[in-house]
Formats: structure tokens, sequence, C-alpha cells
């Protein structure tokens, strides 16, 4: 009885994994044949992107201030509090800023998309567009997911400067320190390769939480509460593949750069 | 029903030699369980409507979306406009489906958009000017009666006049083929005549080929019984006696097609399932 139950939820594993490789990978060829919904991912990239400014801006500016008041405490027992800067801006940049917008923008967006994908599928809405001749892939899926990509790069840019601001604001205010020295050691100690690490980061982060998110969403069933369902589902999942890609692109990327 | 003849075509008698529009074969389909359709197997003539009857859960509504390739049999073939489509790509079954129209259970209009974008979707997605659009768009909420609501937001209307905008989506491409699911499903008897009566004036003023599912008799035998006269702009009774020699009857019962034919075949078979449901 449980090997039968075991070798169920291996096949279901399974397949969805199998399910969701095919269409993640039909979404991302669709950008490269016509015809492309130009006007569909500008709407989306301003609910993705403005929609989400403000809780990137305070979750980045709070990253920062921690990172700061945690790091000053250590640093002060070796007498090394001038380096605060250099300590925030690398973790902002090279991990924070990507993987904190990452799961906040997957809290907000991935739910979003899922649940508003999984009502139009219960709904019919989605076979209606299918019998409307419109590939609802092409026109929902496609344009969520390359606005998740585009919009987070930017959005990591944002959470990665308020964080640097974030710390500052702490070193300078509660830590009494030199607001000039801060921003020097930041910016010193700063190499092309921790920008590139953190720029690479959001492109991945994008594209898993808006293909999670499209992908619980159209395979919905089960009336309102499969729409729960797919939500849960679709938040649960990218934030822990965000991380859990984190710690791959990280051990690739420090590869290719070592520090 | 002040625009009678504002998507009339100009002739409305199909071609004689013409193939079925929709041939179904030995098709099945079930979803993790027991088989929802069973060796199903029927056609629909150039002209001719279908009225799929049927008590609820029998596989009707899934037998519509097999039609238009919304779902794939397990076994058969399902022939669209002379093609065969049970196997058809999606991405080629996309310019077949825009040539039929589907009025769905609960209509499916998008929520988020106007009554003018729902009913104008696919000249929308086609990049048609604004103008002609909303010409047509007109047009087809006139032939439904509800030219005033075309800047409304489907949230706001009736479940009637949703089904009537329903109507009007799949009417204004003009299409080949008409499915209607359950068009009069939980609406009140006054909103069903009018709901049938604008299936009856597509039926008789464009000899639109069609398949209804529905589970009223009322309905069915409505569209059997009456014709729609242009002049009187209304629809009105068949002589005693006559009825529309177009409008034919399927029946399904657990899965299976157990009759097929016209209202005299319906009304003496010796069926007992089909006796006990007319009765």
């Amino acid at each position: 009885m449980a090997i039968n139950t075991i070798d169920r939820t291996a096949k279901q594993i399974v397949l969805t994994l199998q399910e969701y490789s095919l269409f993640a990978s039909r979404a991302f060829l669709n950008l490269f044949r016509p015809p492309i919904y130009w006007t569909d991912f500008l709407m989306q990239s301003d609910i993705i992107g403005v929609g989400s400014v403000p809780i990137v801006i305070l979750s980045g500016f709070f990253t920062g201030g921690v990172l700061a008041l945690q790091s000053a405490a250590t640093l002060s027992e070796f007498g090394a509090t001038a380096v605060t800067g250099q300590f925030v801006s690398l973790t902002m940049i090279r991990e924070l800023g990507a993987v904190l917008t990452g799961i906040m923008v997957a809290g907000r967006n991935a739910s979003s998309m899922a649940s508003e994908l999984g009502s139009m599928v219960v709904t019919e809405q989605i076979d209606a567009m299918r019998a409307l001749g419109v590939d609802p892939m092409r026109k929902l899926v496609t344009p969520r997911i390359f606005a998740s990509i585009a919009m987070l790069l930017l959005l990591t840019i944002v959470s990665d400067a308020f964080g640097i601001v974030g710390g500052a604001a702490v070193t300078v205010f509660l830590n009494h320190q030199n607001a000039t020295q801060y921003f020097h050691m930041a910016y010193e100690r700063l190499h092309y390769p921790d920008i590139i690490q953190g720029l690479v980061k959001p492109l991945f982060f994008g594209y898993i939480l808006g293909s999670i998110g499209c992908f619980y969403g159209m395979r919905t069933t089960g009336g309102t509460e499969g729409v729960g369902r797919a939500t849960i589902s679709a938040v649960v999942n990218s934030s822990v593949l965000i991380i859990a890609v984190d710690f791959l692109i990280t051990h690739v990327l420090l590869s290719i750069f070592p520090t | 029903m002040s625009n009678a003849a504002a998507l009339a075509p100009s002739n409305p008698t199909p071609p004689p030699d013409a193939g079925p529009v929709v041939a179904l074969r030995d098709v099945s389909i079930s979803f993790d369980g027991p088989p929802v359709l069973q060796d199903v197997t029927f056609s629909v003539a150039p002209g001719e409507t279908r009225i799929l009857l049927g008590p609820a859960g029998v596989g009707k509504s899934v037998l519509l979306k097999l039609v238009i390739g919304l779902l794939r049999p397990q076994n058969g073939s399902i022939v669209l406009f002379g093609e065969e489509i049970s196997r058809m790509p999606e991405e080629k079954l996309f310019p077949l489906r825009s040539r039929a129209g589907i009025v769905f259970q609960e209509s499916a209009l998008f929520d988020s958009l106007s009554v003018r974008d729902n009913v104008g979707y696919q000249w929308i997605q086609e990049g048609a000017p604004d103008e002609e659009i909303d010409q047509r768009v007109r047009e087809a909420l006139s032939f439904v009666g509800l030219a005033e609501t075309f800047s409304l937001y489907p949230p706001s209307l009736s479940g009637g006049m949703r089904r009537r905008v329903a109507i009007a989506r799949a009417l204004i491409h003009n299409p080949e083929l008409i499915l209607y699911d359950s068009p009069t499903g939980g609406l009140d008897p006054v909103t069903s005549t009018t709901i049938i009566e604008l299936i009856v004036k597509q039926r008789d003023v464009k000899a639109t080929p069609s398949v209804l599912v529905t589970h009223r008799l009322q309905d069915a035998f409505t569209l059997c019984n009456h014709r729609f006269d242009p002049e009187q702009d209304r629809m009105v009774p068949l002589p005693a006696g006559q009825t529309n020699a177009n409008t034919t009857f399927l029946m399904l019962e657990e899965g299976r097609l157990i009759f097929d034919g016209s209202l005299d075949d319906l009304l003496h078979t010796d069926d007992k399932f089909v006796r006990e449901f007319l009765e």
C-alpha cells in the first residue's frame, strides 16, 4: 500500500516536472515566433515592475540597514567598522538584492498570475480564448514571463541601490560613522564580476517566478478551491526554486569569477 | 431585435453537395476514470441544427469541446470543415476554430474587458481598425438586442444579458458552425425564450449549421416548432404538425449516443431511456 502511494507520488512529481519543462520551453520559444503581443508585455511590465517598486524599495532599504547593524557590531570587535560599506554593497549586489527581490516579487506576482489565470481556466475564459483562435500561451503566458525577467532585472538594481542607501542611513545616523567613508568603501571594493553576478541571477529568477506562476495557473482544476491551491503552489514552489537555483548559479559563477 | 438583417448573408441556402461540416466517428474520451464518451458517431450537415439532449453529467459539454479541438479524444476521428483534427497540432487548430463560434455554458466572457472588447475580441486580435470594430460590434449587439451595453463590463450584466453578449461574440465573425452549450441553463422562461429566438433567427436567416446542447425539452421543441419571420422580426410557430426539417436530435446516456434522428423519430422511439427522459 505504502509502496503504491510512493510510486504514485513519484510518478506525479516526474509528470509535473515534464509538463513544466514543456510549458516553460514553449513559452520561451514563443518570444522568437510571431505573433508577439507587445501591448500585453508592456501592460504586464507595468503591473509587475511599477507595481512592485514600493515593496522592493522598502525590503531593500531595511535589509541594507540590518546588514549594516549586524556587520558593524561584529566588525567593531576587530576595529574594522570602516569596511561596513564594502560588506553591505557586496552582500546586496552579489546576493541579497537579487534573492530578496525575487522572493518578494514571487510572493506578489507569481500568486497574482496563478490566481488570475486559474480563475480564467475555471470560468472557461481560456477555452473561450482558444475557441476565438487566440493562443493563450502567446497572449497570456509569454508576455508575463518576459515582463517578469525584464522587470526583475530593473527591480534588483533598485533593491541594490536602496539596500546601500539603507546601510548608509544606519551607518551614519545610528553608528555615527562617516558617510563618505561608507560610500567610498562600498564603491572601491566593487568589481565587474560582482555586478555581473548580481545581474545574471534576476534573469533566472524572473523566468522562474513567471513560468511557475503561469504554469500553476494554467493547470488549475477544481473550481475556486483549485485557484487557491494553484496560488499557494505557485508562491511556495517559485520561492523554493529561486533559493535552490541561487545556490547553483552562485556555485557556477564563483567558479567562473573566483573571488 | 431591432436590427434583424444586420448579420444577414446574401444567400442562406447551403450548397446541396457539400460534405458534413463536422463528422465524429467512434470518438471516446476519459479523464482518469471511466470513459466520459464512448464510440460516439454523428455528423452535422450544412444548414443542419443538431440538438444534443441528455441529463446533466453525461458528457454533452465535453462533446462540444471535442468538436472544435478544445479537448482531444483518446480514440476515434473528428473531421471539422473537412480536416481531421483529433491529432492536429494546437497551432494549426487556431485558424480552424476561428471559423466556428461557441457559446459557453457560463458565457465565459472576459471579465476585465468591456462588452465592446469581448464581442470584438477576434477583430481586435487581428488588428482591425477601431471604426470597423465598433461598427461590427454594434451590429452584433443590435442582433441580440443589447446595443446599449456597448461600453459596459460583464460583471454589471445579468445572466441572460451575458449569455446574449456571448452569442453576439460567437456570431460577429459570421461563423460556419455554431456550438451552443446549454445557452438557456439557469435562466428564467422569458429570457430563455429570447435566447431560443436568437438561435432560431440565426438558423433561419443565415442557415448556419449548429449543435445545441440542452437538457430542457421545451427549448428543443420550440426550436423544432418555430421559424423566424423577418417581416415581423420575431419567432412564430410553424403550422400545426409541421417541424423544421433541418433540426434533428441526438441523445446521450452515460457517454453513449443512444439516439440520432428527427423529432418524429424521437417521439415514437421505443428506447426506454429516451421515453423516460421525454416523460
